[in-house]
């Protein structure tokens, strides 16, 4: 029987740090007198008293987290944080409600960036910052998650490399093993985030604004401070730098943190995931540039390389951006690029969807099956990194395909359901799953989720969240057996 | 010579059954003593009981005035501090230990004399899967042997019907077929070998005909003997076990192999270790139901390579039934490999052998770069370095015709490095005025162990060499 009581002390501490977060766009909001210091100001101030009574009310009720009590943290802080993190839009956007507020910031956080704000360069630079600062920090969490979490949860992908990265991982148990995993991540992740920061700075962006793509860059979340995102700077120079840092942010930073340790970057070489991962970009860019090329779309290779780099990119990394409006192009290349971003980034990355390795797991365990029929008693087991992926793994990879496929079909039902016409429907819960952003349709890369009802925007909410916490982790709290004592 | 052998397993024995025939003194030690007494029984030699990493063991078997040492204890750990022991404390000039690692090779900083002290590495499961490759790469061949860093080979092979060379004298070779240097060294005609070889004697399909040539042309000799075959593509390999699994992995790239294996945790391992393109099968290689379903009928060539010599055979036996092209077993045991050798079974691989040639070269006295063993055991062929001159030495600077060889021993090829800039070596396939030149490596065909005393000492430097 988890506590409640007790995750919620911690949950308390959590929203104060947060609180201290909203100094950063506050800073913003003072020294550009962008009307939002008001906002900023209250929110800051509500938040860090909520965390605090929070704290403080059940601080009688504080003891060791077990395991079970980590689904009800981790999902308590990822729909917690979200709310806190609206106060700020709502009481600076006039107009915008909590659902579409909420909508933003979870958005955000689970580095999705779907957004429901039409008018992004009107609005105060501070509350952009704030929006793309929650990716960061969205993208931070989801990592440490992954990597550090997850594993110890028994879901999540990263499971899978338990064997192959190094000591701190290996080891199951939580404390202080955790802390100092969680810090050399950081170390890497914030490391990435500055080489990200001066690369756009150096291809031509204001400071705020390589600050903001940054940050929406390293989350692969995809919001940006302008309506055009991208196509703002219609640059090749900046296009690229994206282009590099989103498949950087791609690859576990487990790996990275593994390469820095033992200052080698064999580990990433040879491990499975990362080379799919990049056999699969690399063959669907060329594939989609030729196939721009030979619709007649553009008129020269390099301007189709350049264009379906960035876009395929964006998409298949789960972060969002666009350069244009690419569902002008014939309707296969942005079908393929959503498929894409169904399940291309590793696991442990800031990514969404299903994950490169359980992909590699399947058609593994797919071709396994095919070789059995013809050879009976054949001994095949799936192998990954040079060794024998247990049953167990396997089982578990298959069930969260099942599940995964089930949520898939069962939003896209309820948002048919609710009105919305189907393609709509379809990509907007395919693109908030997986945490990519953009849809197609009426959700596609040149509109948003604005036009969608309150109910609707809930569902994409809900779909975003489960996508983020890896469906199983937020599902097991609405099974009995998780509750009873 | 006197020769301290440390552990009385397979290799020990094998080691041991080789050199003793040979006037060696040799002291077996082990800690087992009914194991040491059936040695000692079949075997003209010293059994010492008791732990050989201690000194005081060490010193009872005698090896203060040892020549060699060879440790084929089954750990790897004993073998190294053994021959770091004998070198250290007693000075053994050679020391050479049994290594299953493969990280551990000859001339290795850590196995030089500062280090563990380890003249030479043999590792037996490698030298039969080197032994194995070779015979799948050939497999019309029954044993393909290398000299002079794989210039050089001794191919065994049976004369079948229908090759350009069957049933012809050896004087038409060179009009048979052209281009090719080849020499016969030796036939054997139903297990004996034919006593002068002369133009006029013929090869008859049966025989067992051996050649060396330069490498290369192994092809080619092989046609010129029987009709060639197919080339393997397919091949089945029955036990994954070190010599199943070395042999899958190196040559997984060039063929379609399957391996059976018995034991399914083993089977895991297996498919762990090898590449997708490698089909491990779990089951019993004697069951005919599993190898017909895995088409048995449609291999190039079947290998029994698990450690049990019955099973091998039993194997081997039921492919060749359900047609399987060629069988090859693995045989421990020399009177089952002298039994089914030429049956049923086309090649019995015997792992002793595999391995004795790299001891051998120590043994030999003289400057010997490689020995190999044939027709287990009763025939060697040596790679001796010619040194010294005229004056010191009776084989430099003489022909072949005067040298006096024992009979039936022959020169049959000859490596000589041409001074230029490369340091190229090309191969002379000798005649009787071939004159020998110092610094030439020398392939001599011994067809009876008896002679290989008579051979070492012509090669011999004499004593006014050195003054």
């Amino acid at each position: 029987m988890p506590a409640p009581l007790a995750v919620i002390a911690l949950v308390g501490r959590l929203t104060v740090l947060f609180a201290l977060l909203m100094l950063v766009p506050l800073a913003f909001a003072w020294f550009n007198h962008d009307r939002a210091e008001h906002a900023f100001v209250v929110s800051t101030l509500i938040t860090a008293v909520a965390g605090l009574s929070m704290s403080l009310a059940t601080r009688r009720f504080r003891r060791e987290l077990q395991v079970k009590d980590g689904f009800v943290l981790v999902s308590l802080t990822w729909t917690v944080l979200p709310a806190f993190a609206a106060l700020p839009l709502m009481m600076a956007i006039p107009g915008l409600s909590f659902t579409d507020a909420y909508f933003e910031t979870m958005s955000g956080i689970t580095t999705t960036g779907a957004t429901v704000i039409v008018g992004l360069d009107q609005l105060p630079l501070s509350v952009n910052v704030w929006r793309c600062l929650l990716v960061l920090v969205g993208g931070l969490g989801i990592i440490v998650l992954a990597v550090a979490i997850l594993p110890l949860l028994g879901v999540g992908g990263a499971q899978l490399f338990k064997a192959e990265t190094a000591g701190p991982m290996k080891d199951q148990k939580l404390t202080p093993r955790i802390a100092d995993t969680a810090r050399g991540l950081w170390g890497v992740y914030f490391g990435l985030a500055l080489a990200c920061t001066l690369a756009f700075r150096w291809a031509g962006m204001s400071w705020s604004d390589a600050f903001m793509h940054m940050c929406a860059t390293m989350g692969l979340g995809g919001f940006s401070s302008h309506d055009q995102s991208f196509g703002y700077w219609n640059s090749p120079v900046i296009e690229a730098v994206a282009v590099v840092f989103m498949m950087l942010s791609g690859v576990n930073f487990g790996l990275y943190f593994v390469a820095t340790k033992r200052r080698s970057l064999r580990v990433l070489w040879v491990n499975a995931e990362v080379r799919a991962y990049v056999v699969v970009m690399a063959a669907s860019v060329l594939l989609i540039a030729v196939y721009l090329l030979a619709h007649g779309t553009y008129g020269s290779l390099a301007e189709a390389l350049r264009h379906a780099m960035f876009n395929v990119v964006s998409i298949a990394t789960t972060t969002g951006f666009a350069s244009l409006d690419y569902a002008q192009w014939p309707v296969f290349v942005p079908m393929c690029m959503l498929l894409l971003g169904c399940f291309a980034t590793c696991a442990g990355s800031t990514g969404g969807g299903v994950k490169m390795v359980r992909m590699l797991l399947l058609v593994k365990q797919s071709h396994r099956e095919l070789v059995r029929i013809v050879h009976p008693s054949v001994v095949n087991p799936v192998v990954l990194g040079g060794e024998a992926v247990s049953a167990r793994v396997m089982q578990s990879v298959i069930a969260f395909m099942m599940i995964y496929g089930a949520s898939l079909t069962a939003l896209s039902m309820v948002l048919v359901f609710a009105g919305l016409e189907p393609v709509t429907a379809f990509s907007a819960v395919i693109a908030c799953l997986n945490n990519i952003g953009p849809g197609l349709g009426e959700v596609g890369p040149a509109g948003n989720y604005q036009g969608l009802s309150d109910f609707q925007t809930w569902v994409c909410t809900f779909a975003m969240l489960l996508g983020r916490l890896e469906l199983l982790s937020l599902l097991v709290l609405f099974t009995p057996q998780f509750w009873r004592r | 010579m006197k020769i301290v052998i440390l552990g009385a397993g397979r290799v020990g024995e094998s080691v041991a059954e080789s050199l003793v025939s040979e006037r060696n003194d040799i002291t077996v030690i082990d800690t087992d003593p009914a194991r040491l007494q059936a040695l000692q029984d079949r075997l003209d030699l010293r059994g010492v009981v008791g732990n050989g990493i201690q000194p005081s063991v060490l010193r009872e078997a005698g090896i203060e005035d040892a020549d060699m040492l060879i440790a084929c204890a089954p750990l790897d750990e004993t073998n190294l501090v053994v021959c770091k022991i004998a070198h250290d404390l007693f000075n053994v000039p050679t020391t050479i230990a049994r290594i299953r690692s493969p990280e551990f090779e000859t001339g290795a900083p850590l196995l030089e004399k500062t280090g563990f002290a380890v003249d030479q590495v043999i590792c037996p499961e490698q030298s039969v899967t080197a032994y194995v490759r070779k015979l799948v790469r050939y497999p019309q061949a029954l044993q393909v042997l290398e000299f002079a860093d794989g210039l050089v080979s001794l191919i065994a092979v049976r004369a079948v019907a229908g090759g350009p060379l069957v049933m012809h004298g050896l004087a038409e070779i060179p009009s048979l077929v052209p281009d090719v240097e080849m020499r016969i060294v030796a036939i054997y005609r139903q297990d004996k070998a034919l006593t002068e070889l002369i133009g006029t004697t013929r090869i008859e399909p049966g025989d067992e005909v051996f050649v060396l040539a330069a490498t290369r042309e192994i092809s080619t000799v092989l046609g010129a003997l029987r009709k060639m075959d197919r080339p393997v593509r397919r091949l089945m390999i029955a036990g994954g076990g070190k010599v199943g699994l070395r042999l899958a992995r190196e040559i997984h790239a060039e063929y379609q192999i399957k391996i059976i294996e018995f034991n399914p945790a083993r089977c895991n391992y297996l498919a762990t270790q090898l590449p997708p393109d490698v089909l491990v099968l779990n089951g019993d290689a004697t069951d005919e139901d599993l190898m017909t379903e895995e088409n048995v009928a449609d291999m190039d060539l079947f290998l029994a390579l698990t450690s049990d010599d019955e099973n091998n055979i039993m194997a081997c036996l039921l492919a060749k039934r359900l047609g399987a092209h060629r069988v090859f077993a693995l045989i421990n045991r020399r009177a089952y490999a002298d039994l089914v050798q030429g049956s049923q079974i086309d090649i019995a691989i015997s792992p002793a052998h595999a391995v004795i040639g790299e001891l051998l070269a120590f043994v030999r006295r003289g400057d010997v770069a490689a020995v190999h063993s044939l027709r287990r055991g009763a025939a060697e062929a040596l790679e001796v370095v010619v040194r010294g001159d005229r004056k010191t030495c009776k084989v430099a600077g003489r022909r072949i015709d005067e040298i006096g060889l024992p009979d039936g021993a022959q020169i049959g090829a000859i490596v000589r490095t041409i001074h230029d800039a490369e340091g190229t070596r090309e191969v002379i396939i000798p005649h009787h005025d071939t004159v020998i030149r110092t610094d030439d490596h020398v392939i001599v065909f011994v067809p009876h162990k008896r002679m290989v005393r008579e051979v070492e000492k012509l090669f011999q430097v004499s004593a006014t060499f050195l003054f």
